[in-house]
C-alpha cells in the first residue's frame, strides 16, 4: 500500500519540486511516492513522516529538523545495489525511482527502540562522560566498550563499497571562485563573468538560487525574483569562461586559496552511467575566492526542544515554497525575531492553521508583524515556550509570559496543543570557510551573530555570510565587493554605471532592522529538571545541563567546553548548536559572547566520504610498485615475494612440498657449498662525477675514497652529522673523476637527496654531479665455491678469474655477448661477483647464468637466504642492525672510521663524550643454548628473567635466523656494554608463559672468521 | 596547501616541495669544531629556531627540479616575503631583519666558523 501525500499542498507553484513527475521510493521497508525535485526529507514530510532516527547517546526519537546541510537529526543509510552508504542527510538526498533508504541508530525499529532506556538513565552520560569513564585501570574499558559500541552506532559501512563505486579527482584553476549560488553568489558571478576572467561558481544544492527559491515574493531588476534567478543562471551557464557546478559542496578552504569541493555527480540518479563517477573531488587553485555561503537559522533552547515535529522556522517555509509540503496542521511559531513571521505568512497562504505566534520580544514593531496581525493570527509578545510535550511527536507546549532580562517566566503556565512547532533563534552566517582560512570573526551585538572581519586580500565574504541580511543590501554588496576584487585581477576592469545598483525588493523588511532578542536558554523556573532535556547539540546529545556542569567543573574556555561536552563535534560540526552553546556558556560565566569567543572551524564543512578523498589511489594504484627486469623469471619459478620500500623482491623460491624454512635452508646451503644467484637489481646506484668527486666522497664516507685507485672498489659507511650510521655500500672508481656508488635498496632515494643537499647548500664550491642510475642497471650476484667456474664458462674471452680478477676490483667484459661490469665483491663471505648489465639485458643475463650454472648446482636464492648468509658472517644491514641511534663504534666497526682524514660528515659528533660511553648498546652475537630455538627478532634481552616487571632491559635482538651451515640458531643483538659481556648468559623472556630463551653472548661473526672462503 | 614559486620552475603546489628547516646554519669544519666544546657544538647540531613570525628556511623542489633555495616565510600567516638562492643571504628588509635577529649569528659555532677557513681540502 502506498501512503497518500497527506501534507502536500494542492497548488502548483513549487520552486523546486515538479509535481508532473512521480517518483517511487522506500524508507524503512515501506513504499512511498514523491515527486522529482523532492529531497527524502520533503517527500517523507509530505506523508507526515517526521520520526527518522534515534539520538546518539539517549536514543531519543528525533525528526527532520532543517532543510539542508545543517540537518543534525535525519541521518540516513542509502542502499544501492550491493552497497550501502551511511550517514547521509535526508535533507540533501534527492529521491529517485527505486531509492531505498533506512533509518539508523535504532534497535529493533524506530518506533520501539530498546536502547532508549538510556533516556531514562541520562545521569549515566554527563558532560565529560568519556573522560570520566575511560581512566586507568584500562580494564574498565572492557566493561564499557561493548555497551558503548552498540550504543554509538552512527551507521554501517559496506565492505565492498570501493569495488562498486568510483570516485575521481580533478584539478582546476580560476581567477574567481564563488562559493554559494544564492542571491549574493549569483550576482557576484555574473558581475565577474562579463570581464572574461575564469569563474567557477559552486552550490551544494541541486538548484541554484539559495534562499531565493524560498523567499521570492518580490521583484529583482524589474522581474519576479525567481525569473531573475533563472535568467542569471542561464547567463552564467552560457558564458564560456564560467563553470557552474551544482550539487557541489566546498568543504575545505586552505592556504593560498587552495579550495577543495565535492561534486555529487550521479548519486541522484536511479541508474548510474558507467562512465561517470559517484562523486568528483575538485582541487581548485583560485586567485580570489568570494564566500557567499549564506546563513543558517539557529533554534531556541528549551526543555523538550528535540521532539519530532519541532523544526527550524526557515526550514518549514522552505518545504512550503520549494516542495509545497506543509509538515503540520496545528502550528505554533516561537521566535525572537521578525523572520519567523514570514514563515507564518507562508503557512497562512498555504492554508495552514497557526494556533499562535510566541514572540520573546516585548514590543516588536515592523511591517510584517502588522500584516500578520491584520490576518487575525494571534501573537503573544513577551512570551516563551517553556516546555514541549509529546512521546514520539510534539503534542503540546507550555507557554508563559517571559522576561528576557531576568531570564525567567513571569506568569503562570498555560497549555496549548499543536503538531508542529516552528522555532527561530536568529541567524548564523556560514563562516566556516572563512574560519578554516584562519580568518578572524567579529561578534555583532545588534544582529547577534559572528561575522567575518573580511581583512584578507585573497578571499572575501558577501551577503548573509557577511552578516548582511537585507536582500537589496546583499545584492549591492555583492556587486561592489566583486567589482573591487576583480579590479585587482583584471586591471582594465571598471564598474559600469548600470552595475552600480540593482533594484531589490522593497517589501522585504524582515531584515531591515534585524535585531533579534538574545535568549540563549529558556528557563522553565525549575532549571535543574528542564535543562537536562534542553538540547543544544542534537547529534551529540549534549544539553544545557551538560554545559552548565562543565562550567562548574572548571571548563571555561570554549575550546575546552567543546571537547568536554562534545558540543559541536558531531558530523554536523555544530551548524545549529555552536552559537547557542557559546551563549549559554557566556551567560553562565557572566561574560559577553564576544568575550567568550568561538571555536575554530576546521575542514570538512560537511562530512566527506573517505572514498572521495582516496579517489583512484586505491588497490594497485595506491603506491607505485617497482619490479626488476628478472621479475617474470622469479614469478615463473613460484617465488614468494616481499616488499622492500616500493620494490617487490623475491623472498624465497619454494620447491614442490617445501615450507618456508626448508626452502631457505636449501638456498643457504647450496650457496655455501656450490653456488647461489640473487637478483640484486634493487640496490641503489648513483653516478658521482666531476673533478671534485673524490674529495666529495671523502667528506661523506667515514673512510678514505680520494686515494682509491681506478678500477678498485671499497666498502663505505655513511653517517649523518650526528655520527649515526645512515647508509652503507660499495663504491668503485671508474675514472679519475668518476665513481659508481651503491646504496642500500631502501635508502637509495634518501642518500641521493642527502648528497644533493650537501652539494647544493653546504659545499657549493665542489664540482660534482650526481645521477641516479638504479633503474639503468640489472644486477645478478653470484656467490659460492663454484661461482668463478660458472663465470669463466660464461665469459667470451678466455680468462682465469682467480688470477686476473683480485678481490674488490671491477672489470668491463662480455657475458654471453652482453656488455657487463663485474665487481668482485661479496655480501655472503663466499667468492662472489656482482654482474651489472644494462637494465634491458637483465632477464637474458639471468637466464643464461642459470642455464650455464645448471651443471655447477647453481641455485637461485631470495632475500631471506641473503639475510641468513650475511648474518652467518656478521655483516650488518643498515636499518636492521641500525636505527638512527647506532654509531660505527657501536657496531664494532672502528676500522672503517678514518683517523687521518681532516673532516667527514659525523666526525665531530663521534668525538662527543657520550659517544664513547662504555654502556652504549653494542653489537654482539647470540648463540642459544638450545641450537634449534630461534629467538624472535625484536625481542628484548635481560640478565635475570626472574626479576619483577618492568624488567631491566639489556637491549634487543636485531637479527635472528637458523643457520643451516652451522646447524645452529644464530642472532645479532644490541646490548648495553655488549663488547665486554662476551661469554655471559642472557635470557630472552617470552610471551604467553613460555620459558625464557637462554643464550650466550659471542662474537657476531659465526662462520669463517678468517674470511678464507672469499678467495676460493 | 601553499603555492610556492620555485626559482627554476615557477609556481607549484606545496606538495611538490619539502621543507629543510632553518636556513643559514653554517657547518663548522673539523678544524673549527675540534675546538668547540660538546655543548657549543650541539648549538650547531641540535638547536633549531622556531619563531612565531618571519622565518628563514630552506626548501627543496623535491618532486620537480630537485633544487634547494631559501624562503623568508611568516609562520603565522604563511606569507612568503622573499625567495632567494641557497648560499645567499636575504635582500628584503624583512628578510634581513630576520637574519640579523637570529641568536645563531652570535653563537660560538658560527662566530668561530667565520674566523677559520671553512672545510679545508
Ligand atoms: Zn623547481
Amino acid at each position: 500500500m502506498r501512503h497518500t501525500q497527506s501534507h502536500r499542498l494542492g497548488t502548483n507553484n513549487a520552486t523546486v519540486t515538479d509535481k508532473q513527475k512521480s517518483v517511487h521510493f522506500r524508507f524503512d521497508g515501506k513504499e512511498y511516492i514523491g515527486f522529482e525535485g523532492d529531497t527524502l526529507a520533503s517527500a517523507l514530510l509530505a506523508h507526515g513522516v517526521h520520526l527518522i532516527g534515534r539520538s546518539f547517546k539517549y536514543h531519543r526519537p528525533r525528526g527532520i529538523f532543517g532543510s539542508g546541510s545543517e540537518e543534525p537529526n535525519a541521518l540516513i543509510r542509502v542502499i544501492k545495489g550491493a552497497t550501502a552508504e551511511p550517514n547521509l542527510r535526508a535533507t540533501q538526498i534527492e529521491i529517485y525511482d527505486g531509492l531505498i533508504a533506512e533509518s539508523q541508530n535504532r534497535f529493533p525499529n524506530l518506533k520501539f527502540d530498546l536502547l532508549s532506556v538510556n533516556n531514562l538513565f541520562s545521569r549515566f552520560f554527563p558532560a565529560g562522560f568519556y573522560y570520566k569513564t575511560f581512566m586507568w585501570p584500562s580494564t574498565f574499558w572492557m566493561v564499557y566498550e561493548k555497551f558503548i559500541r552498540r550504543a554509538a552506532g552512527l551507521g554501517k559501512i559496506s565492505k565492498r563499497h570501493l569495488e562498486q563505486n568510483r570516485y575521481e579527482h580533478k584539478y582546476a584553476h580560476c581567477e574567481l571562485l564563488v562559493v554559494g549560488g544564492g542571491a549574493a553568489g549569483l550576482q557576484a558571478a555574473v558581475i565577474a563573468a562579463q570581464t572574461g576572467i575564469r569563474v567557477i561558481i559552486a552550490d551544494e544544492q541541486h538548484k541554484f538560487g539559495g534562499w531565493l527559491l524560498t523567499d521570492n515574493n518580490f521583484n529583482i531588476d524589474e522581474r519576479p525574483a525567481i525569473n531573475w534567478v533563472h535568467d542569471t543562471v542561464k547567463k552564467l551557464q552560457s558564458a564560456p569562461n564560467v563553470t557552474c557546478l551544482n550539487r557541489t559542496t566546498v568543504f575545505a578552504a586552505m592556504d593560498d586559496n587552495f579550495t577543495i569541493m565535492a561534486e555529487r555527480v550521479t548519486e541522484h540518479l536511479a541508474n548510474q552511467p558507467a562512465h561517470l563517477p559517484k562523486q568528483r573531488l575538485w582541487k581548485i587553485r583560485a586567485e580570489k575566492v568570494i564566500m557567499a555561503t549564506g546563513a543558517i537559522e539557529r533554534p531556541l533552547v528549551f526543555s523538550g526542544n528535540d521532539l519530532p515535529g519541532i523544526m527550524l522556522s526557515s526550514a518549514i517555509r522552505s518545504y512550503i515554497k520549494r516542495h509545497e509540503v506543509l509538515p503540520g496542521t496545528r502550528i505554533i511559531v516561537f521566535t525572537n525575531n521578525d523572520d519567523a513571521y514570514f514563515t507564518a505568512l507562508a503557512i497562512y497562504e498555504a492554508g495552514g492553521f497557526i494556533r499562535c505566534i510566541i514572540d520573546l520580544r516585548k514590543n516588536p514593531k515592523s511591517q510584517i508583524i502588522t500584516t500578520i496581525r491584520k490576518l487575525g493570527i494571534e501573537i503573544k509578545t513577551g512570551h516563551a515556550v517553556i516546555t514541549a510535550h509529546g512521546t514520539r511527536h510534539i503534542a503540546s507546549v507550555d507557554i508563559a509570559a517571559y522576561d528576557c532580562e531576568i531570564q525567567a517566566p513571569i506568569s503562570d503556565i498555560s497549555h496549548m496543543d499543536c503538531n508542529l512547532l516552528a522555532v527561530s533563534g536568529g541567524l548564523n552566517p556560514v563562516v566556516h570557510l572563512h574560519s578554516q582560512r584562519k580568518g578572524k570573526l567579529i561578534w555583532d551585538d545588534r544582529t547577534l551573530c559572528y561575522r567575518p572581519n573580511n581583512s584578507s586580500v585573497q578571499w572575501v565574504s558577501v551577503g548573509s555570510a557577511n552578516g548582511t541580511f537585507q536582500l537589496t543590501k546583499v545584492l549591492n554588496e555583492a556587486t561592489k565587493t566583486t567589482s573591487i576584487i576583480i579590479s585587482k585581477i583584471a586591471k582594465h576592469y571598471k564598474i559600469s554605471k548600470t552595475e552600480e545598483t540593482i533594484n531589490g525588493p522593497k517589501s522585504d523588511d524582515s531584515k531591515q532592522n534585524w535585531a533579534p532578542t538574545p535568549a540563549w536558554l529558556i528557563n522553565s523556573g525549575q532549571p535543574h529538571l528542564s535543562e537536562k532535556t534542553a538540547f543544544v547539540d542534537f547529534q551529540n546529545d549534549s544539553t544545557a545541563a551538560d554545559i552548565k556542569l562543565a562550567v562548574r567543573e572548571g571548563y571555561h574556555s570554549v575550546e575546552h567546553l567543546k571537547r568536554y561536552t562534545t558540543t559541536g563535534m558531531a558530523t554536523d560540526q555544530g551548524k545549529t548548536s555552536n552559537i547557542n552553546a557559546i551563549g549559554i556558556l557566556a551567560e553562565s560565566l557572566n561574560k559577553s559572547v564576544a568575550q567568550t569567543g568561538i571555536t575554530t572551524f576546521r575542514p570538512p564543512y560537511t562530512p566527506t566520504s573517505l572514498g572521495l578523498i582516496a579517489g583512484r589511489n586505491i588497490g594497485s594504484l595506491f603506491d607505485p610498485l617497482r619490479k626488476t627486469r628478472m621479475h617474470g623469471w622469479h614469478q615463473s619459478k613460484g617465488a614468494k615475494f616481499e616488499n622492500v620500500g616500493q620494490w617487490i623482491r623475491a623472498w624465497y623460491y619454494p620447491q614442490e612440498g617445501e615450507e618456508f624454512h626448508q626452502a631457505v635452508n636449501r638456498e643457504v646451503y647450496a650457496t655455501r657449498h656450490y653456488a647461489g644467484l640473487i637478483d640484486a637489481s634493487t640496490l641503489g646506484k648513483i653516478e658521482v662525477k666531476g673533478p671534485d668527486a673524490g674529495e666529495f666522497l671523502n667528506r661523506v664516507y667515514t673512510n678514505n675514497f680520494a686515494n682509491l685507485p681506478i678500477g678498485k672498489a671499497r666498502y663505505g659507511l655513511m653517517l649523518k652529522e650526528d655520527g649515526m650510521v645512515f647508509d652503507d655500500g660499495v663504491t668503485t672508481r671508474l675514472a679519475e673523476d668518476h665513481f659508481f656508488m651503491t646504496t642500500t635498496t631502501g635508502g637509495a632515494a634518501a642518500v641521493l637527496a642527502w648528497l644533493e643537499e650537501l652539494l647544493q647548500t653546504e659545499w657549493q664550491d665542489l664540482k660534482v654531479y650526481l645521477t641516479s642510475v638504479t633503474e639503468q642497471w640489472s644486477v645478478a650476484s653470484i656467490s659460492g665455491p663454484n661461482s668463478s667456474a660458472i663465470l669463466e664458462a660464461c665469459m667470451s674471452e678466455d680468462q682465469n678469474i682467480t688470477d686476473d680478477f683480485p678481490f674488490m676490483t671491477m672489470k668491463n667484459t662480455f657475458i654471453a655477448g652482453i656488455p657487463s661490469r663485474i665487481f668482485r665483491i661479496s655480501f655472503t663471505g663466499e667468492m662472489a661477483f656482482e654482474i651489472n648489465v644494462p637494465a634491458r639485458y637483465g632477464l637474458a643475463l639471468w637466464s643464461h647464468l642459470m642455464q650455464v650454472g645448471k651443471e655447477y648446482n647453481l641455485t637461485a636464492y631470495g632475500t631471506e637466504a641473503m639475510h641468513v648468509l650475511r648474518a652467518e658472517k656478521g655483516f650488518i644491514i643498515v636499518g636492521q642492525e641500525t636505527d638512527g641511534t647506532v654509531t660505527p663504534y657501536d657496531l664494532g666497526m672502528d676500522w672503517i672510521v678514518s683517523k687521518k682524514k681532516s673532516d667527514f660528515i659525523g666526525k665531530r659528533a663521534l668525538e662527543r663524550e657520550s659517544m664513547n660511553e662504555p654502556q652504549r648498546k653494542q653489537l654482539v652475537g647470540l648463540l642459544t643454548t638450545d641450537p634449534q630455538k630461534v629467538i624472535p627478532e625484536g625481542a628484548h634481552a635481560v640478565l635475570n628473567p626472574n626479576q619483577d616487571t618492568p624488567m631491566e632491559m639489556l637491549g634487543h635482538v636485531s637479527s635472528s635466523y637458523y643457520s643451516p651451515n652451522l646447524k645452529h640458531s644464530i642472532a645479532m643483538a644490541l646490548l648495553k656494554g655488549g663488547f665486554n659481556r662476551k661469554g655471559q648468559i642472557v635470557y630472552i623472556p617470552m610471551l604467553n608463559g613460555e620459558q625464557p630463551i637462554k643464550a650466550k653472548i659471542v662474537d657476531p661473526i659465526f662462520f669463517d672468521k678468517k674470511g678464507d672462503r672469499l678467495h676460493g | 596547501m601553499l603555492r610556492i614559486k620555485c626559482p627554476f620552475c615557477g609556481y607549484r603546489n606545496e606538495s611538490e616541495f619539502s621543507c629543510g628547516g632553518e636556513a643559514h646554519i653554517a657547518r663548522p669544519s673539523a678544524a673549527v669544531s675540534d675546538k668547540l666544546t660538546d655543548s657549543t657544538f650541539s648549538e650547531y647540531l641540535f638547536m633549531r629556531e622556531n619563531p612565531k613570525g618571519v622565518f628563514l628556511e630552506r626548501w627543496c623542489h623535491t618532486s620537480g627540479c630537485r633544487r634547494w633555495f631559501n624562503v623568508a616565510r611568516d609562520t603565522v600567516t604563511h606569507q612568503i616575503y622573499e625567495i632567494y638562492p641557497a648560499g645567499k643571504t636575504p635582500k628584503t628588509t624583512i628578510g634581513k631583519k630576520a637574519y640579523q635577529v637570529n641568536w645563531r649569528r652570535k653563537s660560538k659555532a658560527e662566530v668561530a666558523s667565520k674566523y677559520l677557513k671553512r672545510t679545508p681540502k
